[in-house]
């Protein structure tokens, strides 16, 4: 049997132990004929060994709770009933919008809602389907700050603030543009260290330009929106209304000072 | 079929950490891309080929998601060069010495374009063969091996001018 010539194939099938023993001893020849290819190969042999060494102790670590593959599977077959009642009311107010916003201003008789009261339920709705979002609540995250800012404030057509929540216990998560009724919105959205969420929903007001601090509810999620010079805000959580009104506080002030 | 799901995709998880970990050096997007990459995996379960081979298929989930993501960071002016990103991302407790040689090890790969530090992870690192590695890269066998052979050539050229800078400045990485 004559031997073939040996390729880079081989030598890369060499330092991968992917040879079969025939073909392997034939390069362990060639390789004692050609100490330079050897000495080539034996380094990427130890450069390989090298990677192997500096990333094990990724595999080593333990796992974080958000990578609990019995949780993921758990969570999908038998919904929490607040994930549950979300998915419920995400439904429910992605009909209403849809419908133009007829079951969720029940009580108020026509016409459609506007101004502030607008701003709640949208705030309310982009709550309900992007707030119990686990794999991407948020378009673009908390490091790309500027860019999220430079986005929504071409899109809204104005500069938009961008409140920092820290002091409240609520870390900023990022943010994206959403549709409403009144055109785009930016939507901002924070955790805190119980992985509770808020979103602020941001957009240029017609009706009700200059407006005070609101509060709203409705689906268990409660809400205080309010505008300045032409820009509403409102601040959405699923919290008790009494520890949500002091963060839209925090906000307010900080878009003022802002301003 | 979900105890199925489990004991196939559980043992593949700290790979894939390992894996997002290689390609992103940034502790926290990485676990975030293999936590989106598991929910996909999940809910796409039945989707997949019964006979198929899980970790590759896995891994080609995993794959995707981290090349969109690295596309979209570099569509971004500010982005970060890999290289300059997260250096403490991957230290560890090894000896101060071999640490140094972890982090020029990473540094070099960090240089390469991201189809050979793929390529280089997945055959080299997380032991897929050439043909779950054609599989997860969606590109032929003989592809998988250029692109290794080339990987393999840079990533020895950049150790190498490393080693050499290093013994021209001995001074620069005095350990004590």
């Amino acid at each position: 049997m004559s031997i073939r010539p040996v390729t880079e194939d081989d030598l890369n099938g060499y330092v991968d132990d992917a040879l079969t023993a025939e073909r392997r001893a034939e390069v362990v020849s060639y390789l004692a004929a050609h100490p330079e290819t050897a000495a080539r190969i034996e380094a990427f042999r130890a450069e390989r060994d090298m990677l192997r060494a500096a990333l094990a102790p990724v595999a080593e670590e333990p796992l974080p709770p958000e990578l609990d593959l019995q949780r993921m599977i758990e969570a999908r077959a038998r919904p929490s009933w607040r994930s549950h009642w979300r998915t419920a009311a995400a439904a429910v107010l992605l009909l209403a919008v849809g419908a133009g916003a007829g079951w969720m201003a029940r009580g108020f008789q026509t016409p459609p809602a506007e101004g502030l009261q607008a701003l709640g339920q949208e705030a309310s709705a982009s709550y309900a389907v992007f707030a119990p979002d686990r794999a991407r609540p948020v378009e673009i995250r908390a490091e790309d700050r500027a860019q999220l800012a430079a986005w929504t404030s071409r899109r809204l057509g104005r500069p938009v603030a961008i409140p920092d929540l820290a002091a409240a216990g609520y870390r900023f998560m990022g943010g994206r543009v959403v549709a409403t009724e009144h055109g785009p919105a930016a939507l901002f959205m924070y955790d805190d260290d119980q992985g509770k969420r808020l979103v602020m929903l941001a957009r240029p007001m017609q009706a009700d330009a200059e407006a005070p601090m609101t509060p709203h509810a409705g689906h268990g999620v409660h809400g205080f929106s309010w505008s300045d010079d032409g820009l509403g805000y409102s601040l959405v959580g699923d919290d008790d209304p009494a520890a949500l009104h002091p963060v839209a506080d925090i906000a307010r002030r900080q878009i003022r000072k802002q301003a | 079929m979900s105890a199925d799901m489990a004991s196939l995709i559980t043992p593949v998880i700290p790979a894939l950490r390992r894996y997002a970990r290689a390609l992103l050096r940034d502790r926290a997007a990485a676990d975030d891309l293999v936590q989106d990459c598991l929910e996909r995996a999940v809910g796409r379960w039945h989707q997949r080929r019964e006979d198929g081979d899980a970790r590759a298929w896995i891994f080609a989930i995993l794959h995707n998601l981290a090349m969109t993501r690295l596309r979209r960071a570099s569509a971004r002016p500010q982005a970060v060069p890999i290289e300059e990103a997260g250096e403490g991302e991957l230290a560890h407790a090894a000896p101060q010495e071999e640490q140094l040689h972890y982090q020029d090890a990473l540094a070099a790969l960090g240089h390469l374009p991201e189809e050979q530090r793929a390529v280089l992870l997945l055959v080299g690192v997380e032991d897929l063969s050439y043909a779950q590695a054609a599989k997860v890269l969606d590109i032929p066998v003989g592809t998988v091996m250029s692109r290794l052979s080339r990987a393999r050539e840079r990533l020895h050229d950049a150790m190498s001018d490393h080693a050499r800078r290093e013994s021209a400045h001995p001074h620069l990485r005095r350990v004590k």
